[in-house]
């Protein structure tokens, strides 16, 4: 793997090089660059819009870069089908809005990609899904169907579904912007602990300060498709350099 | 300042039950204009009502082995109606031409399919999917075989001689059955991302959906032959389910179509981001999904294929209402019966149409999940 940026021998997980999007004329990512490191917890934040989801959506191909390189597991994105649906069983995702399946319970939700991706025969599936839903607190709503639930659970089954898969990555796009106020920390809590743990690569784009501070490795910055800033989180938010990072930490700290 | 120390209790809710009279009045006669009408819908109604129940019951011949039963001595039309007519060649109406002795091998087939669909309606039947698949795939080849024969010494008879009521349901069943899956399967072309694919499907789905039924049939019956090379014979009945599928997957593909637009993004990204392949995701996270949205769609569409059988007449075939007006109708022993075999058509199709609509509304409620507590 050649690597302008970086030509350690590192193993990393992701690699975006000079990596380039547009939505029509609209340039959203700038010249991204990002190693990320096998078991690292990164967490990228900037105000809305600043191309911040975007640049996790492109790493699982739910959107397409049109410029540069984006290496997963040692293996160059190029949008062929087999390639994606092979690499999406390592990275799993989380989204904002949970799109869990509202017409299968819970359980059903948390065995479909192992029985038909993975090929698990479903008695097995059924024990691992049991076995994450106690992890995020919540055996007790498995044959439940979504629409029953509270959005903290939602969004725990839905870490759990992607858990189901043993993957290599988690990418959490904004997992709790969606949420009552009361149940952000049901849902922070099951990703802290999922953090701590270590082993899993993880990437968070989230307005949890909170939750950086504790777990992150590394945070992000992003304004304007571009990475202004990145850091240790105690650096960054003790001692953020670029006056953008400084305004927009002032902004969330003054409420 | 304000505290309170103590939680409310939960009280039921008030009663709004005010009795009968309370109810004609706020709904029935509510200022003089709501009473006027509702006189005037009570006289229609009495003079309506009581006199077709004396036509269609208290008066009616239901038994007669001729028409003259139906009349009187001068030979004018009794008041009642004649469905003496009806019971006399219900045979006939059910069966169409097909021959007598072997009517056993239809009604063998049809309680067939009964009693292998009784059980896809209970929730703890085991193996439902090899079931449903089992009556979809093959059990239409055994009732093809059994109907048709040729096969483990059963006489031929052939389509042509196949139909009334029997006609009706075998067309209607066949149509229903393969214009769902290439309906589904243009809706989902149509949202293709390949070109080819995507052009063939509206080009398809504009060209069907834009000619009468009854020219596609008369075509498929008459020109197509034509165009055939010499000696090719092509089953008569074939060509008319072909041509009925064709126009009618067309329709059920722009149903579908809007049930699939009608799924969030979310779903389609959450179901790529598993791994699951195009057709996994469809099948297993889409579908599902969109079909239960457009069952109030689908069935309308259905129950038209259902009534637009009776145009299989016009090329010769003979389905229950063609039966009825075409061969009973013109039947010297019972002229003059008309209005009976009409009644009784129209309340066959009803019938059918309203279970239909009736089981479709069942089925809605059964598959929603949405916000069950």
């Amino acid at each position: 793997m050649t690597n302008p940026q970086n030509s350690t021998n590192e193993e990393f997980a992701i690699q975006l090089i000079n990596m380039n999007k547009w939505y029509g004329d609209f340039h959203v990512l700038k010249d991204i660059n990002l190693n990320v490191k096998e078991g690292e917890r990164i967490v990228i934040c900037g105000p809305s819009g600043s191309g911040k989801s975007t640049v996790i959506r492109c790493i699982n191909h739910l959107e397409e870069h049109q410029k540069g390189q984006i290496i997963v597991n040692g293996e160059e994105i190029t949008g062929d089908v087999k390639q994606l649906e092979r690499l999406r069983t390592d990275v799993g995702m989380c989204f904002q809005h949970f799109n869990l399946f509202p017409h299968l319970s819970i359980l059903d939700n948390l065995t479909l990609a192992p029985i038909w991706v993975k090929k698990i025969p479903k008695a097995e599936a059924e024990a691992t899904a049991m076995k994450y839903l106690e992890r995020v607190k919540i055996p007790d709503q498995a044959l439940k169907y979504p629409g029953q639930l509270s959005g903290g659970q939602q969004q725990r089954v839905a870490i759990a579904r992607s858990l189901c898969m043993d993957p290599k990555i988690m990418l959490f796009d904004e997992p709790t912007s969606a949420l009552d106020p009361e149940m952000i920390s049901e849902v922070l809590d099951v990703m802290i602990e999922l953090a701590n743990e270590g082993g899993m690569t993880m990437l968070c784009v989230t307005h949890e300060m909170g939750f950086a501070k504790k777990v992150a490795d590394r945070v992000i910055f992003m304004d304007a498709g571009q990475i202004i800033e990145e850091n240790n989180p105690e650096e960054f938010f003790n001692n953020p350099q670029s006056e953008r990072t400084q305004l927009f930490l002032s902004q969330i700290i003054d409420h | 300042m304000y505290v309170t120390d103590k939680i409310l209790p939960e009280l039921p809710a008030p009663s709004n039950s005010k009795g009968l009279i309370h109810w004609f009045k706020v709904n029935l006669f509510n200022g003089p204009f709501n009473t006027l009408f509702t006189l005037l819908a009570a006289f229609l109604l009495y003079k309506i009502i009581p006199p077709a129940i004396e036509w269609a019951f208290i008066d009616a011949t239901w038994f007669a082995d001729s028409s003259s039963e139906c009349k009187l001595e001068n030979g004018d039309r009794k008041d009642g109606a004649c469905w003496a007519f009806i019971t006399n060649r219900f045979d006939q109406i059910m069966y169409g031409f097909y021959p007598e002795e072997e009517r056993w091998r239809p009604n063998l087939a049809g309680i067939m399919l009964v009693l292998l669909t009784i059980p896809l309606f209970f929730k703890k039947t085991p193996k439902k999917a090899w079931l449903g698949g089992f009556i979809l795939v093959i059990f239409p080849f055994i009732a093809f075989v059994l109907i048709r024969g040729g096969y483990f010494g059963l006489e031929v008879v052939d389509t042509g001689k196949w139909g009334g009521l029997m006609l009706t349901l075998i067309i209607s069943l066949v149509g229903i059955l393969f214009a769902l899956l290439f309906g589904t399967i243009l809706a989902l072309g149509r949202r293709s991302s390949m070109p080819i694919v995507k052009s063939l499907s509206v080009v398809f789905i504009e060209f069907w959906r834009g000619v009468p039924l009854i020219t596609v049939l008369f075509m498929s019956s008459v020109m197509l032959p034509l165009f055939l090379p010499e000696g090719t014979t092509f089953d008569k009945l074939a060509r008319a389910m072909i041509g009925i599928i064709l126009f009618q997957s067309a329709y059920v593909a722009e149903v579908v179509r809007g049930g699939l637009q009608a799924i969030p993004k979310g779903q389609y990204e959450a179901a790529a981001a598993m791994g699951l392949s195009y057709w996994k995701s469809m099948f297993l996270v889409i579908l599902p999904q969109a079909m239960k949205l457009v069952i109030p769609g689908l069935v309308n569409t259905f129950i038209a294929l259902f009534k637009d059988t009776t145009l299989v007449l016009i090329i010769g075939l003979f389905d229950l209402l063609a039966i009825i007006e075409n061969v009973l109708g013109s039947d010297n022993a019972w002229l003059g019966f008309h209005t009976e075999g009409l009644v009784f058509a129209a309340f066959v199709f009803w019938m059918f149409c309203f279970s239909l609509s009736r089981y479709s509304m069942a089925l809605e409620r059964q598959l929603d999940t949405g916000h069950r507590n």
